[in-house]
């Protein structure tokens, strides 16, 4: 007999799902898993709505099933911790980001390229080991394996770090593999929104030259002032980019709509790179004879593994970078998620989950 | 005053046919750093096809194809350091470049923003540039390529263009890694080559083709490890997550799901051969898998004279049929049925007569 979401595990939580594809969440009573040993228990104390979390809600790339509790860019604090943890005692603040769970065994575990192990287990909406569905972190309590778990350090505050979780390694990840990493080099970014703005701040930090690629007009000043951003394209101005061909060493792509690439491997320098962090999920149209004539390169990239992870936010805090974020309670998401499909934010909201998600 | 020079030539209809009527052309003398150099053999490049037919829309008649000539040098100017006269040599794709910017710099004169192609271009004074369907050409030795000993000119020919089409993406994307597995997509000019080459590299190397029919050829003759059909899905479903890197050498538009699926995690998918189209490139495996899709074109002066060095050395010639002049416009027509095994080359010097 299925066990219910309730009963399925010994240790009572509360968050809120979305039932259905309309993607409206609600209040929801489930369990939690008792404390293995090489787990820690936390209390969820923020959770960053990332744009996943929504495409996931509506059902958006066709693989949800419900009911599901989503977030994935969460912090909180260590109430218990298993027999055999060594990583966290009761009281550090933890965060946990995309994944809880993969074999441990193949060439990518042992690569610590767990994002990249074919059985990796998400936070949300994935079975996990004991055959159960995992539960994000619109939650007030998670059980997480050790491994699992990054280290906020001190000097981050908590509300602007969660976001770094998934946004953040999802676009220092490429810098890094696709070596646009270099002072003096010239990075684009396309899209200013939760990745975008990541991006912008972890290449400033790291010495490049920045443009950021939009759409929007309206985004130049607070790109080129708040966010120090050397140069703003409008993507739609044909005589700008023209002017700016031939001029980057790479360009991280954040857009997840269907897009043109043409213009953007026209600004790309020889031997340039092209990197998707956003995932489209219509093919796009790729022409050939640019990507010969100038020997560059369009590649993809899918957040980072552990180690990777903890490398990254150890940097965002020695450069002190953290996200720019619209803290909410939790009765504020549906009307958040709205906005965010707009992309009416600047550039991610926030859920202040211990002041604010109330059980039921 | 301004020679003669007797070559084979289109005119400016769709259908390829030669006349042998002299175009008189400049006669560039050969200046101080250039080279005089009567060809012997040129092979047939799909490109030479393309441009004859105008199928990219830049062919300005009369059109001499031709970028993969074998010859030898017969006059060298008061500067040339590195050739003597009755010395074999090569010519390939370009004949000039700017020789300041970066790339040049960096021997990488392919992609020069100034490359001055071997026909069908200009130099900077106007003159028109033809290719190696005639009986001699006048290069800048920069352009101009040392043919070792042991690399029989007719079976080198092809190197010239399909020799380093292939080579120099596999030395840049990495594909050189002994052990590691390449998939070879199309058998053709540039396909055939790219096996032969990767199995010097001690690759493991599987051809992807439409033709179960070229299976036998591509494993007993060219050394390939294995065949798979792409029209085969329990094949295909087999050989997921694969390979470490494929060559793409199709030219025809064609699913590159299918490649990128072949892919194991970080794998990287170059394409050589060139779609009139853009291609559909889906977004989710390039991310799921850091994968990549890059282009190379052709290759620097530098590194395919390192490349036919490399060629000597393993014993690696192109598959011919050597064909005379007046087989042309056959081998053209072939050509476009991919029906040949798998460079025609033309026996310049024996059958193209005044």
């Amino acid at each position: 007999m299925a066990m219910s979401s309730e009963n399925e595990h010994p240790v009572k939580a509360f968050g809120w799902a979305a039932r259905d594809s309309s993607g409206h969440l609600s209040p929801f009573k489930f369990s939690r898993r008792a404390t293995q040993e090489k787990d820690v228990t936390f209390k969820v104390l923020y959770c960053g709505i990332c744009h996943s979390d929504l495409h996931n809600v509506k059902n958006e790339w066709g693989i949800t099933s419900y009911p599901v509790i989503p977030g994935h860019e969460i912090v909180g604090v260590v109430t218990e911790v298993g027999a055999k943890v060594t990583k966290f005692k009761v009281g550090d603040k933890v965060g946990v980001g995309c994944m809880v769970g993969s074999c441990r065994s193949c060439a990518n575990c042992k690569d610590n390229l767990e994002n990249y192990c074919p059985k990796m287990i998400l936070t949300y909406g994935t079975k996990y080991y004991d055959g159960t569905i995992t539960h994000g972190g619109y939650s007030d309590i998670m059980v997480l394996d050790e491994h699992f778990g990054i280290k906020i350090p001190d000097n981050l505050p908590l509300d602007g770090s969660a976001p770094i979780l998934c946004a953040g390694i999802t676009v220092y990840s490429p810098l890094k593999y696709y070596g646009l990493d270099k002072a003096g080099m010239h990075l684009g970014v396309v899209g200013l929104g939760g990745l975008g703005h990541m991006a912008v701040k972890f290449a400033k930090a790291m010495g490049l030259k920045v443009t950021v690629i939009s759409t929007s007009p309206n985004k130049k000043k607070e790109a080129m002032e708040h966010l120090g951003a050397n140069e703003f394209l409008v993507s739609r101005n044909t005589e700008e980019m023209q002017f700016a061909m031939d001029t980057m060493d790479g360009i991280i792509d954040t857009v997840s709509a269907v897009h043109s690439l043409l213009p953007l491997i026209g600004l790309l320098k020889n031997n340039g790179k092209l990197v998707m962090v956003g995932a489209p999920e219509k093919p796009l149209e790729l022409p050939i004879m640019p990507l010969l004539l100038g020997r560059k390169i369009v590649g993809g990239s899918n957040i980072g593994g552990i180690k990777e992870t903890q490398e990254m936010i150890d940097f965002a805090a020695k450069h002190n970078i953290v996200a720019d974020i619209e803290v909410i309670p939790m009765d504020y998401v549906n009307t958040a998620m709205e906005r965010l499909s707009k992309a009416d934010v600047k550039y991610r909201f926030v859920i202040d989950i211990a002041n604010s998600l109330k059980p039921i | 005053m301004p020679s003669k020079c007797s070559t084979k030539c289109l005119n400016q209809t769709h259908k390829v046919f030669f006349d042998s009527r002299s175009v008189p052309r400049a006669f560039w003398e050969n200046g101080d750093e250039d080279v005089t150099i009567k060809i012997l053999f040129c092979g047939v490049c799909h490109s030479d096809l393309h441009v004859a037919k105008n199928e990219w829309g830049f062919t300005n008649y009369p059109v001499v194809p031709g970028h993969e000539m074998v010859g030898t040098v017969m006059k060298v100017g008061s500067d040339v350091k590195k050739f003597k006269v009755g010395e074999r040599v090569g010519v390939g794709v370009i004949v000039g470049s700017c020789k300041k910017c970066e790339s040049c710099q960096q021997d990488l004169e392919n992609y020069c923003p100034q490359t001055i192609f071997t026909y069908n271009s200009h130099y900077t004074d106007g003159t028109k540039t033809y290719g190696g369907y005639s009986d001699m050409i006048v290069v800048d030795e920069r352009y101009v390529l040392r043919f070792p000993d042991n690399l029989p000119s007719e079976g080198g020919a092809p190197l010239l263009c399909a020799g380093i089409t292939v080579y120099s993406p596999m030395k840049y994307y990495g594909m050189t890694e002994p052990g590691k597995h390449l998939g070879v997509a199309g058998l053709g000019g540039l396909g055939h080559v790219a096996v032969k080459m990767g199995k010097a590299f001690g690759l493991k190397v599987t051809v992807i083709s439409s033709s179960p029919k070229k299976e036998t050829e591509a494993i007993e003759r060219l050394g390939a490890d294995s065949f798979l059909v792409t029209s085969d899905p329990a094949k295909m479903k087999a050989a997921l997550g694969t390979m470490d890197y494929i060559i793409d050498t199709v030219s025809a538009v064609h699913p590159l799901l299918p490649l990128l699926s072949l892919l194991k995690l970080n794998g990287k998918l170059v394409t050589v051969g060139l779609p009139d189209k853009p291609l559909e490139l889906p977004i989710f495996p390039l991310v799921l898998g850091r994968k990549l899709v890059g282009g190379s074109d052709i290759g620097g002066m530098k590194e395919t004279q390192e490349m036919l060095d490399f060629c000597a050395k393993h014993g690696i010639t192109a598959d011919v049929e050597v064909i005379r002049m007046d087989y042309i416009n056959t081998a053209m027509e072939r050509l476009a049925k991919s029906d040949v095994r798998y460079r025609f080359v033309i026996d310049v010097a024996s059958s193209l007569s005044q």
